[in-house]
């Protein structure tokens, strides 16, 4: 199927640096006049797609740049989530406070990152499907701290009725209150995570993430302190997952156990595989897929879980490298398969 | 000091239990480097075959075989159909995401044909009952399944270790090409290896159904203990199987019993010291899983 793409010229056609750069700048525009022309409905459709896409790039920098597959990734977009319900549950605090998004953004950022550090220092000390283990083995302790901590987390009902995010500085104050003013603030979060993700992969930081990911013990050979470089990877990709879930919460106001639960953390690799990983524009397509994915399948809804272990089989058996690969479009290395020296 | 000893055996029964789970995952592990999510689905849908044959025969001892048998048999049409065109060095993720994909259709499928309830299983007639220890009582079914466990962790051992078939197993394990060079048929063994375990698996489900009630998300909270178990134990080695579970079992039913509040933490806490001293678990015979 690869073939047939580069036959037509596609993946060259797509390769290209101004093609590249005006189908950025056509997507932006669309996004910015889509909540003129969309109903409420395929505005909350698109909300949720953007907040899923920082969640599946955040994750992008682990399994696709540093090669650390996470199956517990669910526990910072869970985390971001709770401490943003708590601070919003605290009602003796003034509102103004507790829904400000200058004063929740930063709370949330360091909150998920201390704890990515935390579950970073035990995890990191193992790889591979022992990482993956222990990854899942610490997401499913902070869902049950989640489930069992009645007073603080709301136990399985979590914490509904979370405010409405408000920016305020001095006498300035804004609430994000109508559904296209949240469109914004999201969008405005996605492309500033898209941005900033791009420039950590394509940073001398970021190829040596790709270099641990090729081989770890040359990199460690070269006097690489490997395990910093995956640690400050880990506790990245969890802020921005944490930032996912935050946007999440504010946005379904509620917090629910369901955002910890493996079930997300195995959908966010299901939107990876179905992207093509390693490309942060691929975990954005797989987002798209995964979460419209009900609208064509509105009549079966209850089997959602089913038909997204199916889609999953599917993928992992037929198309390994997901759309970007079927679109011809290689996750960057260090060196390609033909320039590699022989022995 | 009564109460401890009748915390003492519950940690036995919750160990042995862990153990048929962590020795079938352990085994598929060691063998085909596969870690098998859908390892707690198969400890469910065991458990369910079991209650379905309890229900219309009324024989608990026939649940005992048919339950592995149909669930072993799953495994070996599941290993030959897809499992085994993901074999390859470079496609291990491809492998685990496949069973987390088998693991959401099984506990959608299991979900939609047994309902959302939770169902127990009266144990046999002839384990029914109890035996006083001290002052207070003890059921009988709970004391044999630890009988029962130990005779398989005996039996398993026996059959890795001094017959030929546990022999080419076990060279399976080091070097599985290399077995295949010798001309042993490797496919086979991998197919009848994922066979045992998800058996076990279901045998699991089938002896621990009267004592752990079924409904759905027992599978994946089952399958959280078992993947503690063998990182604590190591992967590929059933002492590691057997000792991790001893270890997880114990410090689950105490931490209940004494700490009811901290007692999820102290499992992982065990974890994350194991993780800190020996990476690859107290046995691990594959440095850190590579």
């Amino acid at each position: 199927m690869t073939s047939l793409t580069e036959q037509m010229g596609l993946s060259t056609w797509l390769g290209q640096k101004r093609v590249k750069l005006g189908l950025i700048i056509m997507a932006v525009i669309l996004a910015l006049i889509y909540p003129y022309v969309s109903s409420l409905y395929f505005l909350s459709l698109a909300i949720e797609v953007f907040i899923f896409a920082i969640f599946a790039m955040s994750l992008d920098l682990l399994l696709g740049y540093t090669g650390l597959a996470s199956f517990g990734h669910a526990a910072f977009l869970g985390l971001g989530g709770y401490i943003l319900g708590y601070i919003s549950s605290r009602s003796d605090l003034a509102l103004n406070l507790t829904s400000n998004i200058l004063i929740t953004l930063p709370l949330v950022i360091i909150g998920t990152a201390l704890i990515a550090f935390i579950i970073g220092f035990f995890a990191l000390r193992t790889s591979g499907i022992y990482f993956l283990m222990v990854t899942l083995a610490f997401a499913q302790m902070l869902f049950s701290i989640a489930i069992r901590w009645s007073g603080i987390t709301g136990g399985s009902d979590g914490l509904a009725g979370v405010a409405r995010p408000v920016i305020g500085l001095g006498s300035f104050s804004y609430e994000f209150s109508s559904r296209p003013s949240f469109y914004y603030l999201v969008l405005f979060f996605f492309l500033l995570s898209w941005w900033l993700l791009r420039r950590i992969v394509n940073s001398p930081f970021g190829w040596t993430l790709r270099g641990i990911r090729e081989n770890e013990q040359r990199m460690k050979a070269l006097g690489y302190n490997t395990f910093r470089f995956k640690m400050a990877a880990f506790v990245i990709a969890g802020t921005f997952a944490g930032l996912s879930g935050m946007l999440l919460v504010q946005f379904f106001r509620h917090a629910a156990p369901g955002n910890l639960y493996w079930t997300m953390s195995g959908q966010v690799i299901v939107m990876l595989i179905v992207g093509g990983t390693g490309t942060l524009i691929g975990p954005i397509l797989g987002a798209m897929v995964i979460r419209l994915f009900p609208l064509f399948v509105s009549s079966y809804t209850e089997r959602w879980e089913l038909l997204l272990g199916l889609l999953f089989i599917l993928f992992v058996l037929f198309a390994p490298k997901g759309i970007m690969g079927f679109l011809g479009v290689k996750p960057s290395t260090l060196l390609t398969q033909e320039k590699r020296p022989s022995g | 000091m009564e109460n401890f000893i009748i915390q003492l055996l519950n940690g036995l029964v919750a160990s042995m239990l862990l153990f048929i789970m962590a020795a079938g995952l352990s085994l598929i592990f060691g063998q085909m480097n596969v870690i098998n999510l859908a390892h707690g689905a198969f400890y469910l849908l065991g458990g369910y075959i079991g209650l379905s044959v309890v229900r219309r025969f009324d024989n608990f001892w026939l649940a005992l075989i048919i339950a592995p048998l149909i669930v072993g048999g799953l495994g070996v049409i599941i290993e030959y159909l897809f499992l085994r065109r993901l074999y390859g060095t470079h496609r291990h993720l491809d492998q685990v995401l496949f069973t987390f994909g088998l693991a959401l259709v099984a506990s959608d499928l299991i979900q939609w044909n047994w309902g959302a309830y939770v169902e127990s299983v009266a144990p046999p007639t002839l384990l029914a009952g109890h035996i006083p220890v001290f002052s207070l009582t003890f059921p009988i079914y709970r004391l044999s399944l630890i009988g029962f466990g130990l005779l398989l962790a005996l039996a398993l051992w026996l059959f890795l270790e001094r017959t030929r078939l546990g022999a080419i197993v076990r060279a399976g394990v080091s070097d599985a090409q290399m077995v295949s060079g010798l001309g042993i048929n490797i496919h086979l063994v991998f197919a009848g290896i994922f066979a045992l375990g998800t058996a076990l698996a279901a045998l699991a489900g089938v002896v621990g159904s009267p004592i752990r009630p079924l409904y759905p998300g027992l599978d994946f909270e089952i399958l959280i203990l078992t993947l503690v178990v063998v990182v604590v134990g190591g992967l590929g080695s059933l002492q590691g199987a057997f000792f991790g579970s001893l270890l997880i079992g114990m410090a689950d039913t105490f931490g209940k019993a004494y700490l009811p509040e901290f007692s999820l933490f102290l499992i992982f806490a065990v974890m994350a010291v194991v993780l800190l001293i020996r990476p690859a678990g107290l046995f691990g015979l594959k440095e850190n899983g590579q």
